[in-house]
């Protein structure tokens, strides 16, 4: 058997997920600008766009040429090595992320191959998103520094202050939550979701932390202070024009999906849907165990997409059903109410594993699991 | 091997950047980019654990606060204190001793290289860490969060509102 070219296919199988991945970000970024509008219309009984295409489905197109048509501009005294920079980064970090979710379980090829629905598979995915956000605020600050602006210069640092204070609170949400699954695969705490209750049982004051920390880090309304247009302009891109400004924009969009597949995953199960068991047992009595694993990894995406979009769609009504935070009201909310709830989260999570807790069962879970190791749990 | 050496000339120049950078806003980037190749690094000794824990907490955290310092900084070059020669003649002099006890400390290593056969590739884990933080090393590890401790309740009470006293 020639050896290089069944890796080089397994090599190609995987790089097109990567692709997949990249561009799904992309597509869900892209049309989440036509959904915050249609939500924002709905929401207050409005039409929204339906100019452009069908329903307006084609508005994202008109807008990107807008965008790209529009002058480009530099304002005077810009550092413009930096001001160029800024978007590039934010849409870099932003892009990182979702690098690591799993998307889905194995499907299984007819020769034996596994294919993971995953970009890449790390033991420390939790780490890495919870790493990638941090850097995210870069890439507003600069930009805002860089363009030479007071308003600018004021929204990158309420930037910086907000992304500081909230990424504290989010970090100890995930470290109890780290304490019920033992690992800090992103894969293997889905799996474990997979015949169990999901983890909003046993961490619901940790996902309410962790879902106003992500409406704090993705600078969502109530929390765009750093953009917050009644006191500064536009914030930090006031001076961005054109594309610049489109990959701001963008970028955001691509945190609010990557905020919703990771709250998906973490607390909501996620590529797991109640009675996959049974669907699974009865395709494998009925038909080929291969075809009943591939016809229950492929519900298990549509159900995880489903997930996420309902996570983007609370983000949307969110924005604009909630009015926006005084800046002292979003530090004292930071650091007074959700850091001690965080603390006491953790608390009473030790309190919980230590008398109630079975640990074997869960540290079992948590070994890494060999691709046909992952089809067994699929089984149970 | 070709990554370390990429990595390592990444680090190399992006600390030059930092001391020579007239820009304090530049100085702290090319520290950022230092820290990132110092994570490569990390990840090349199989170490995840600590390189992601380096982004987060240095390049995420800490950066951002220096930047977040730097940007209400008066940055035009005529406010600029002109540092006199004896601050950098001590500069220069603090430098040059702590290069040479690095190379007193590191002339004698010998390195070998890890032995393929006993070489355990799970080293750097979080769990085999937090196995040897807890159980090898636990007196020292809270040791180290006591002082942590300490320090977070001191830039409390510093941070704290006088009585009668207004900020903004």
């Amino acid at each position: 058997m020639d050896f290089s070219a069944l890796t080089s296919f397994v090599i190609s199988w995987q790089s097109l997920v990567i692709l997949a991945v990249f561009g799904i970000s992309l597509l869900i970024a892209t049309y989440s600008t036509y959904a915050e509008r249609v939500v924002a219309a709905f929401l207050q009984d409005r039409v929204g766009p339906d100019r452009a295409g069908p329903y307006g489905l084609l508005q994202p197109l008109a807008d990107a040429v807008k965008l790209f048509t529009k002058e480009e501009f530099f304002p005077a005294g810009a550092n413009r090595g930096l001001f160029v920079f800024g978007p590039c980064l934010a849409m870099t970090t932003a892009l990182m992320a979702s690098a690591v979710i799993p998307f889905g379980n194995t499907l299984l090829l007819g020769n034996g191959e596994v294919v993971r629905l995953q970009a890449i598979e790390v033991n420390i995915g939790m780490l890495y998103v919870f790493g990638v956000v941090s850097l995210g605020v870069y890439g507003l600050m600069i930009g805002g520094w860089a363009s030479n602006n007071k308003f600018s210069l004021l929204g990158a640092i309420r930037a910086a202050a907000q992304a500081v204070s909230y990424e504290l609170a989010m970090g100890m949400a995930l470290i109890a939550l780290l304490m019920v699954t033992g690992t800090l695969s992103l894969r293997q705490i889905a799996l474990q979701q997979y015949d169990g209750l999901w983890n909003i049982v046993y961490q619901p004051l940790g996902f309410i932390i962790f879902c106003v920390c992500a409406f704090a880090e993705t600078n969502r309304t109530p929390f765009d202070l750093p953009e917050c247009e009644t006191e500064l302009v536009g914030g930090y891109h006031t001076e961005y024009s054109s594309m610049k400004m489109g990959l701001y924009l963008f970028a955001e969009y691509i945190n609010v999906f990557v905020a919703s597949a990771v709250m998906s995953t973490l607390y909501f199960g996620g590529f797991s849907f109640p009675g996959e068991h049974l669907l699974y047992n009865y395709l494998t009595a009925s038909q080929s165990e291969l075809f009943a694993h591939n016809v229950v990894t492929i519900l298990g995406t549509v159900t995880l997409f489903a997930k996420i979009f309902f996570f983007i769609f609370f983000f949307m009504w969110v924005r604009w059903t909630l009015p926006r935070f005084r800046y002292d009201q979003l530090m004292r909310l930071g650091w007074t109410m959700l850091f001690p709830l965080a603390i006491l989260n953790i608390i009473l999570t030790g309190a919980f594993i230590l008398f109630f807790g079975n640990k074997e069962a869960k540290l079992d879970v948590s070994k890494e699991a060999a691709p046909t190791e992952i089809r067994t749990v699929a089984r149970r | 091997m070709s990554l370390f050496y990429f990595l390592t000339f990444v680090a190399l120049l992006s600390a030059l950047g930092v001391v020579f950078a007239k820009n304090p806003m530049h100085s702290v980037l090319f520290l950022v980019l230092t820290f990132f190749a110092i994570s490569g690094h990390y990840l090349l000794l199989n170490a995840q654990f600590l390189a992601a824990v380096n982004i987060i907490v240095y390049a995420g955290a800490i950066m951002v606060l220096f930047l977040f310092v730097v940007m209400f900084l008066n940055l035009n070059a005529d406010t600029e204190p002109n540092k006199s020669a004896l601050a950098k003649v001590a500069g220069a002099i603090a430098g040059g001793l702590l290069l040479l006890v690095l190379i007193a400390a590191l002339r004698n290593v010998n390195p070998t290289g890890a032995d393929l056969n006993t070489f355990d590739s799970q080293i750097g884990m979080v769990n085999r860490l937090g196995l040897v933080l807890y159980q090898q090393y636990l007196l020292p590890f809270e040791l180290a969060s006591v002082l942590f401790l300490v320090a977070m309740v001191g830039s409390v009470m510093l941070g704290k509102r006088e009585v009668g006293e207004r900020h903004f």
